[in-house]
């Protein structure tokens, strides 16, 4: 098992007042993202566990991209990896914001 | 919030466990113990170096079907097959006992089944969860709770699931549905290919499927593969549970001798079906839900009432 972290600074804080979701299952080429929203403003915190070593560039440039695209202020974001590819991650981390903005 | 998976037509077979609690129960009612944010994980797997998943595996809360007050417990079949495990376990087993042992807890408890029985890597933990829930269940049941069994998920109720099914008060089944001790893999690999080829799904399905299973009576309703089709079904039955006493056990014992009697020469479904009475048994397995309920509830052996 691999554990990643990454701290970003977002442009704005998420919007909606949903304070958690949950999103997608660990099966194989699956993952689940935990949204919580617990911290400051403009403060996202991404953590990852997954069980294949090697993939740190590949983790870092999905979860910029993610960053960049949604601005997830306020998100702490937990993931547990399945072997998912990197465009089922972004997938599933669009679906997760579009949950906490949701209502 | 409105979502296609969670829909009334949504198939209950490739469901998510979060997406069958949220389709079967009332809009808004469900309300889940230990969530995925309390992260009450295995602490076995990461040993082994598997992935966790937040809930182990198994979503358990309180909420509303049809107005009534139910406690739900949900395994997810797609992580790790639904597995029995120590934390998945535990959650199953504290729920019903809470049920057996609080009346002012709801009194309905409805088990989501999908699993293929025990999680290999917490093989022992697994195994006395089963034995537990099944003594939970059998004194809950002892105490008025009705405990009802939803079965149509991806890896079916085999092993410990299937135990466990089969030890509740009713068992709600779709086509899809798959139910038994050892499954299909198993009775291959333990007594060979000619006493059942696993790889043969259309056996495998007319013996273990949801089908074969209400015809003789070893669930008591059949479901539509749909979130309706589910809370229909359970709706129905949740009215009429039988008392669990002594009568109850032994019409259940008279009720297998009869069928061990009657059926015990047969090698296939097909063979038993047509025994059953029904004209056209090779019709059953392409016979769409309406029809197939229709069929099953005129048949007598399905409708004994001695589970």
């Amino acid at each position: 098992m691999q554990t990643l972290s990454f701290r970003h600074k977002a442009k704005r804080r998420l919007s909606g007042k949903k304070d958690q979701a949950i999103i997608g299952v660990v099966a194989s080429g699956n993952l689940e993202v935990l949204l919580e929203r617990v911290l400051p403003e403009t403060a996202c915190e991404v953590d990852i566990a997954t069980p294949l070593n090697g993939y740190d560039e590949t983790w870092k440039a999905v979860v910029a991209e993610f960053v960049e695209r949604t601005s997830p202020g306020g998100l702490r974001i937990s993931i547990n990896d399945g072997g998912a590819r990197p465009d089922t991650v972004y997938l599933r981390l669009m679906q997760g914001s579009a949950l906490m903005e949701a209502e | 919030m409105e979502d296609a998976a969670t829909s009334a037509q949504a198939s209950w077979f490739q469901a998510t466990a979060r997406q069958r609690v949220a389709g079967l129960l009332d809009p808004d009612s469900f309300t889940e113990f230990l969530g995925p944010s309390e992260r009450i994980q295995s602490p076995h797997l990461h040993l082994f170096d598997v992935p966790s998943a937040f809930d182990d595996g198994v979503v358990i809360g309180r909420g509303k079907l049809g107005g009534k007050d139910v406690l739900v417990a949900a395994q997810e079949g797609q992580f790790m097959g639904g597995t029995f495990a120590e934390v998945s376990g535990a959650k199953l087993v504290g729920l019903v006992r809470a049920a057996r042992d609080h009346k002012s807890l709801p009194q309905t408890v409805l088990l989501l089944m999908d699993s293929g029985g025990v999680r290999l890597q917490e093989a022992n933990a697994g195994e006395l969860a089963v034995a537990e829930l099944m003594r939970a269940i059998v004194e809950a049941r002892c105490a008025g709770v009705a405990v009802i069994a939803l079965v149509g998920g991806k890896a079916g109720a085999f092993g410990g699931a299937g135990l466990t099914t089969a030890t509740c008060s009713r068992i709600v089944i779709s086509g899809q549905g798959r139910t038994g001790v050892s499954g299909p893999e198993v009775i291959e690999t333990n007594k060979g290919v000619e006493e059942f080829d696993s790889e043969d799904k259309a056996l495998v399905w007319s013996t273990d499927g949801g089908k074969n299973r209400r015809l003789l009576g070893g669930a008591d309703a059949f479901a539509e593969d749909s979130m309706e089709g589910f809370r229909a079904a359970t709706k129905a039955l949740m009215s009429k549970v039988p008392a669990f006493d002594l009568k109850t056990m032994q019409a259940e014992q008279e009720r297998l001798a009869a069928r061990q009697k009657r059926l015990g020469a047969c090698d296939d479904a097909v063979s038993m079906w047509r025994i059953l009475g029904i004209q056209e048994p090779e019709t059953i397995r392409d016979m769409d839900a309406k029809k197939f309920i229709a069929l099953a509830n005129s048949i007598k052996e399905a409708n004994h009432d001695a589970r």
